[in-house]
């Protein structure tokens, strides 16, 4: 630490204390009209959290029914609105508010910036998001039943033979684009535009590096997933045959919009995932991130690949052979920039100085079993093997592993690792510990057994099965349950920091982080950076060196 | 620059009214589209709504930038949001278009038996792919009779909207310079010729409508025709309103030569909007 | 035992409990935990690359895995560790580059040839139309004019608990589809309504049915057998229960099949137009409910109210005044209700039997017989 961030320090920790803005509305107006990133991220965050419950809770009825052979608990129409809800809720609702949470809370503090670029546009993207999952949710309840088509909503099951609350699905959706779009708007022009003066685009922490690329990703793709569900609405209420043969469409050429959609999207819930890891794991090794360059390069090859992947979720709609050939070639690929990555964190590790912190243990186990999760994603690239995975619980086990151990990992990792930082008191260790060894026993206790019973024959989306299944699906369920439920500890662990139960932490809440966000006090007051701080770029800086 | 404060804009009630109404919005449209009427009144809410807030919020920006509280960082915040922004629009389009390409190089000559998955000729014996196609596989959802003719009003739209785009510049270089006169004046045109644009439009789709049989209902072509053209001239449309503001602003006096971003942002988008049409009017019509 | 449990050891700990699965195993050439090695060149081709790949995934994350554990193990600060200060190499970066991408060559290179096999189905010596309804299989012998549809045999009561679960639970069908072995079978796939995917792990075939489209694919069986399979692509509330079962038989036992079902479809067309008796109706009319209707209005006919109506003691079986509109809902179904038009679906015969069934079961007793003669009337009005 150099003495000029350390006077930086200081007029921070005044500012906390007569900074606060006079004018600002309390109670329920002050978050609803609130243009502060801080609680516009926390906003954020506390939405996700409750829809990661809501969209947990449909995934343990979904695990309930299928605990034995048997229609034993719910109907199947009812079991697909379950899929299909838990799906939507866990990536729209869940994983991407997380990260934007994040984004908003972190990305100013780690660059200098007072704010985000546009706060008001800011304020608006986030309230568009209850309201859009107000309208998903609501679709459960009206006749006919709640979107029973599979999150990826492949048409005519979602148009000709959907649902009327279809029409609702499709509008919610569009506000929850809206809302991404936007969102990406913002964190783009903030990367780009309010960085500390000193900071280059090369000096930035990877965190901010891998947002600037995914809200690339989501300016680039949202709007083609705006303009396949208005082509499905118009199928469905204008009487237009984009999707229907009969008239000269194709079913198809839905599959191949939302997928150019999708697979950027999959993307999109693990490239921050890859920014908190590369900001985690130098920490606890007390040792700089090996290969920052390659880091940021990999990420940008990573997005750009995943333009043109997309038919790797369709190699059974009867491709021709050579958009076959072109489609496993360039899926293969990915595990290359991947692999850099992987591979730059062990190099981080090696020869380092580690502890076993709360967010390093998330961060490692991260690290397994999101490379566990990426390569069945190479096997299922593989397109005459992926025949035979194709829509089995095999490929339920690859996107779980990069989601649950992987993602929300990551998630959880990141709210581990600056809870003192947005509340000044560490997490409680026991209770964290807890939750991190019940997570990792009941995730793989849950997804593992997937890989088996999706190799053997189980299709996915299916509310009973053959016996031979049933003992996968038993384990499975048990599973889910124990992970399900240890995600309480998590909640009890938030509530006691948000009530200032713990060791309070100092500005530097870890000995080994670095980075501008740990200059201010913790918890952060509402309003930092008024002026541009100093900045030693870490590349000049003496600390690691 | 380095020492200098940043800005930060106060918190406004904006946003949040602006995400009531986009609520009318959806649930209007939702009932409108599925138990009929009642969805009228919601829906016509929440437009009357966006509207109220536009106005409100941007008038606010401008009271805002009138004051002269925003610093060039805070421009440059607003210049990239509109580039960024126009760049999701441009994506909006993109998937239509590659919705029309699909549909033109693959779907359909896999229907009439060619290429890769020509077996499916087996379930349209009778089936002949053309474009624009003018009978569908299944002849009960029935093709569109004629199809509008490029050369005749399409030809006089793309020449109305690369006129606009250029009338527009010239009034862009008239603020530089400051001349008032000539700035209200090359503005008022490119309106007019966007109008003309609309109305021509207009005209298009009654006679396409009733005259040629090209609906939204007439096969996969009256599908994308409807879909390009209706989400371009939308685009238009909203074009048109932003200009019009503009016009009113200039009016009033608003922009100087060297601060006039919000003047940029619609010139910007205007020629998207015209670039657009270029691309549609060689897909959809001429080709 | 197999060879999957020698690489990761702690797998053995599930040993045991696999074991169980192997008497489950003999439905198909799956261990029970593993891809199938399936009765078909191409079945077996895709199955060793599947290991392949498996193998080499296998040992690239105990390379990595192995790094990374040993890093953490020897460079704990609290064994006094100290760190370095290295943060770049351009050498071992370009390293860690080149051999992912020689793996990944490695790995395209059989998956290309497996795949330019998969896709030639040229000079197949018969060919096979399957489509894909809501919620059963169609076949057609194109070459033969023989077709017929093929639906769940697993009774509903064992769906609901209230009877033991066979071996086959799920995975057995009213109709097989029956084939010969050793000659090269051409698959057409197409459906009539939603998206499905017709897929038999064994012939390792896994194609998705596209309305208005159609899919190909062929298969070369070696060995005589059952081969089961699911719909491998959501196709609605039924999704679950439409399998797949295909017997493959000798040639010479296929021959008197066709035969058979020939001598069957003429019976069938003498049956539509004399007259039927009452129990005769009804006895055919049950088998029929069980298989199309039950799924929806249940075995006793006590739907699911309010989603299925009941159709024990419903006006519209018992009464007179609902006889047309009965013949008229099973016939064309209910648009924008999930009650299916069954006029294509089921043989005239089938149709007044079950319409029948219902007007005299579960204590409706109006006596009503509907002939086969009278629907054929009503469907050639139109
Ligand atoms: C966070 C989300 C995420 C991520 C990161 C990935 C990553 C990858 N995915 Fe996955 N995928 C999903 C989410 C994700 N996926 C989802 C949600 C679905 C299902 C959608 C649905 O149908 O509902 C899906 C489905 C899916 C399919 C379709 C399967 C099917 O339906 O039949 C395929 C096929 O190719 C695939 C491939 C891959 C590959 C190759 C990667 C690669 O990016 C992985 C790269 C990583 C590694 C390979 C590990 C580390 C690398 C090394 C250690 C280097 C050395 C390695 C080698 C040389 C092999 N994925
Ligand atoms: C994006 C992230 C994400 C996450 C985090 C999860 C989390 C989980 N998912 Fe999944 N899942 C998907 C994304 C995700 N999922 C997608 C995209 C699909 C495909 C959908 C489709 O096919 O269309 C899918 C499908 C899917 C299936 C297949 C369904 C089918 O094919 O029919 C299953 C089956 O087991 C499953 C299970 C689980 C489980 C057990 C969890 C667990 O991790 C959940 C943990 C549970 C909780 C966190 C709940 C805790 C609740 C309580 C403790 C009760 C307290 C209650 C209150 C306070 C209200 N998921
Ligand atoms: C997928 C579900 C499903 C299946 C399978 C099904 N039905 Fe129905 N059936 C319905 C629904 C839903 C209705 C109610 C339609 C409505 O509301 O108008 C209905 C209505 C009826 C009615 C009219 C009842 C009334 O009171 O209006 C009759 C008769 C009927 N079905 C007979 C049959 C027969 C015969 C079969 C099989 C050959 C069958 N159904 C199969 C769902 C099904
Ligand atoms: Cu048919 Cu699933
Ligand atoms: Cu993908």
């Amino acid at each position: 630490m150099v003495p000029e961030t350390l006077t930086d320090t200081a007029a921070g920790e005044a500012a906390a204390v007569h900074g606060d803005d006079h004018h600002q509305p309390r109670g329920i107006l002050r978050w609803l009209l609130t243009t502060n990133h801080k609680e516009i991220g926390t906003l954020y965050m506390l939405l996700s959290l409750l829809m990661f419950f809501v969209g947990g809770t449909m995934a343990l009825i979904v695990r309930a029914e299928l605990f034995q052979p048997g229609m034993t608990f719910v109907v199947p129409e009812f079991f697909n609105q379950m899929t299909t809800m838990h799906g939507l809720i866990m990536v729209f609702g869940a994983i991407m508010p997380a990260f934007v949470g994040l984004a908003n809370w972190l990305i100013p503090v780690q660059i200098g910036a007072p704010d985000m670029a546009l706060p008001r546009l800011n304020n608006f993207s986030f309230w568009l998001l209850p309201v859009a999952f107000t309208i998903l949710l609501s679709t459960l309840f009206m006749e006919g039943g709640g979107p029973n088509f599979g999150w990826t909503f492949y048409a005519p099951l979602s148009t000709t033979y959907a649902p009327p609350s279809t029409s609702f699905f499709i509008l919610g959706m569009h506000l929850a684009g809206i809302s991404s779009i936007l969102g990406a708007i913002n964190i783009i022009a903030t990367i780009l535009n309010l960085r500390t003066p000193k900071m280059r685009l090369m000096d930035m922490p990877l965190f901010v590096w891998t947002w600037l690329i995914t809200a690339f990703l989501l300016i680039a793709v949202m709007p083609v997933l705006a303009g396949v569900i208005t082509m499905m609405l118009l199928d469905i209420n204008f009487g237009t045959s984009f999707f229907n043969a009969a008239g000269g469409g194709d079913p198809v050429l839905f599959q191949h919009l939302f997928w150019f959609f999708g697979h950027p999207e999959v993307y999109i819930m693990i490239l921050p995932a890859f920014g908190i890891i590369s900001a985690i794991v130098p920490t606890f090794a007390r040792k700089r991130l090996f290969g920052y360059a390659s880091m940021v390069y990999a990420t940008a090859s990573i997005a750009l690949l995943s333009f043109v992947v997309w038919a790797h979720h369709m190699f059974t709609v009867g491709l021709p052979l050579t958009a076959q050939l072109f489609f496993m070639y360039s899926t293969m690929l990915i595990a290359v920039p991947t692999g850099v990555k992987v591979f730059n964190w062990i190099a981080t590790l090696f020869r380092g100085s580690i502890t076993f912190d709360l967010p390093m243990l998330f961060a490692l186990a991260f690290i397994v079993q999101f490379t566990i999760g990426g390569l069945s994603g190479v096997m299922l690239a593989i397109a005459p093997a992926d025949f035979q995975y194709h829509d089995t619980y095999f490929v339920v086990a690859h996107f779980h592993y990069v989601l649950v151990p992987g993602a929300v990992f990551a998630i959880l990792a990141a709210a581990y690792y600056w809870l003192p930082k947005w509340t000044g008191v560490y997490p409680n260790v026991k209770l964290g510990q807890a939750h991190f060894w019940l997570s990792v026993i009941g995730v793989n206790l849950t997804f593992f057994p997937m890989h088996f019973s999706g190799l053997a024959g189980m299709p996915r989306r299916i509310p009973d099965y053959a016996l031979q299944f049933a003992d996968f699906n038993m384990l499975s369920s048990i599973g889910g349950f124990l992970f399900g439920i240890s995600q309480l500890l998590f909640v009890a662990v938030v509530i006691l920091c948000i009530r200032r139960k713990g060791e309070k932490a100092p500005p530097q809440a870890w000995e080994g982080a670095e980075g501008l966000e740990w200059q201010l006090p913790s918890p952060a007051p509402l309003h930092t950076f008024d002026t541009p701080p100093e900045f030693i770029p870490e590349r000049d800086s003496p600390s690691r060196h | 620059m380095s020492t200098s404060s940043y800005y930060v804009p106060a918190t406004s009630k904006w946003p949040i009214i602006a995400v009531v109404f986009m609520g009318f919005l959806a649930v209007g449209g939702g009932v409108l589209m599925t138990s009929g009427t009642s969805g009228l009144a919601p829906l016509l809410i929440g437009f009357a709504g966006i509207f109220w807030v536009m106005y409100g919020w941007f008038s606010d920006v401008l009271k805002e930038s009138q004051s002269g509280l925003y610093d060039a960082q805070m421009d440059r915040s607003f210049r990239q949001g509109m580039a960024w922004f126009i760049f999701s629009e441009v994506m909006f389009f993109a998937a239509f278009f590659g919705a029309l390409f699909y549909i033109r190089t693959f779907a359909l000559p896999w229907l009439d038996g060619e290429g890769a998955k020509g077996v499916t000729a087996l379930l349209w014996p009778d089936f002949i792919a053309s474009w624009p196609l003018m009978a569908t596989p299944d002849p009960a959802v029935g093709g569109p009779e004629k199809v509008v003719n490029p050369w005749t009003l399409p030809l006089i739209n793309t020449l109305l909207l690369v006129t606009s785009s250029i009338t527009l510049t010239f009034a862009h270089h008239a603020l530089k310079e400051q001349q008032r006169q000539k700035l209200t004046l090359w503005m008022l045109v490119t309106l007019v010729l966007g109008g003309i644009f609309l109305v021509i439009q207009g005209v298009e789709y009654v006679h396409a409508w009733t005259e040629l049989g090209l609906t939204l209902q007439a096969g996969v072509y009256g599908a994308t025709f409807f879909l390009l053209t209706g989400f371009h001239g939308l685009h238009v449309t909203i074009g048109l309103i932003i200009l019009l503001i503009m016009l009113f602003r200039i009016l009033k006096g608003h922009f100087t030569p060297d601060q006039h971003f919000a003047f940029e942002a619609a010139a910007w988008y205007w020629h998207f909007v015209d670039v657009v049409w270029i691309g549609l009017f060689l897909f959809v019509y001429v080709f | 035992m197999h060879s999957l449990l020698l690489g990761s050891r702690w797998l053995l700990v599930l040993l045991g409990f696999l074991t169980t699965q192997a008497q489950a195993a003999a439905i198909n050439t799956s261990s029970g935990w593993n891809m199938p090695t399936g009765v078909t060149g191409i079945s077996q081709d895709i199955y060793s690359l599947h290991m392949i790949i498996f193998w080499i995934c296998v040992a690239i994350a105990l390379v990595v895995f192995g790094v990374m554990f040993w890093s953490l193990f020897v460079y704990r600060k609290s064994k006094g560790a100290k760190s370095a200060h290295f943060h770049e190499n351009t050498t071992v970066e370009v390293i860690w580059t080149a051999i992912p991408l020689l793996i990944l060559v490695a790995m395209a290179v059989p998956a290309t040839g497996t795949l330019k096999q998969i896709y030639d189905s040229t000079e197949a010596d018969m060919d096979i139309l399957v489509t894909g309804y809501q919620w059963r299989w169609h076949y057609e012998y194109m070459e033969e004019d023989i077709s017929f549809f093929s639906n769940l045999g697993t009774p509903q009561s064992q769906v609901l608990g209230e009877e033991d679960k066979g071996d086959f639970y799920l995975l057995e069908v009213d109709k097989p589809l029956v084939v010969p072995v050793g000659k090269k079978i051409r698959f057409l796939f197409t459906s009539n309504d939603v998206i499905h995917a017709w897929w038999v792990p064994d012939l390792a075939i896994k194609k998705d049915t596209v309305p208005g489209f159609i899919n190909e694919s062929w298969v070369v069986i070696d060995e005589p057998g059952t081969y089961r399979g699911q719909c491998a692509e959501l196709c609605g509330q039924n999704h679950a229960f439409m399998p797949i079962e295909v017997k493959a038989v000798s040639q010479e036992t296929y021959a008197t099949w066709l035969e058979e079902q020939r001598e069957m479809a003429a019976a069938e067309a003498q049956g539509s137009q004399r007259e039927w008796a009452l129990d005769e109706l009804i006895e055919r009319g049950e088998g029929v409910y069980t298989t199309y209707c039950a799924a929806c209005h249940q075995e006793d006919g006590s739907g699911m109210p309010p989603a299925f109506p009941a159709l024990r003691g419903n006006p519209l079986v018992t009464g007179e005044e609902g006889y047309s509109k009965h013949i008229e809902t099973v016939l064309y179904g209910r648009s924008g209700t999930s009650m299916p038009a069954y006029s294509d679906t089921l043989s005239v015969a089938d149709i007044a039997a079950v319409i029948t069934y219902e007007r005299n079961a579960w204590g409706n007793d109006s006596g009503d017989r509907v002939q086969p003669t009278e629907i054929s009337e009503l469907l050639s009005d139109d």
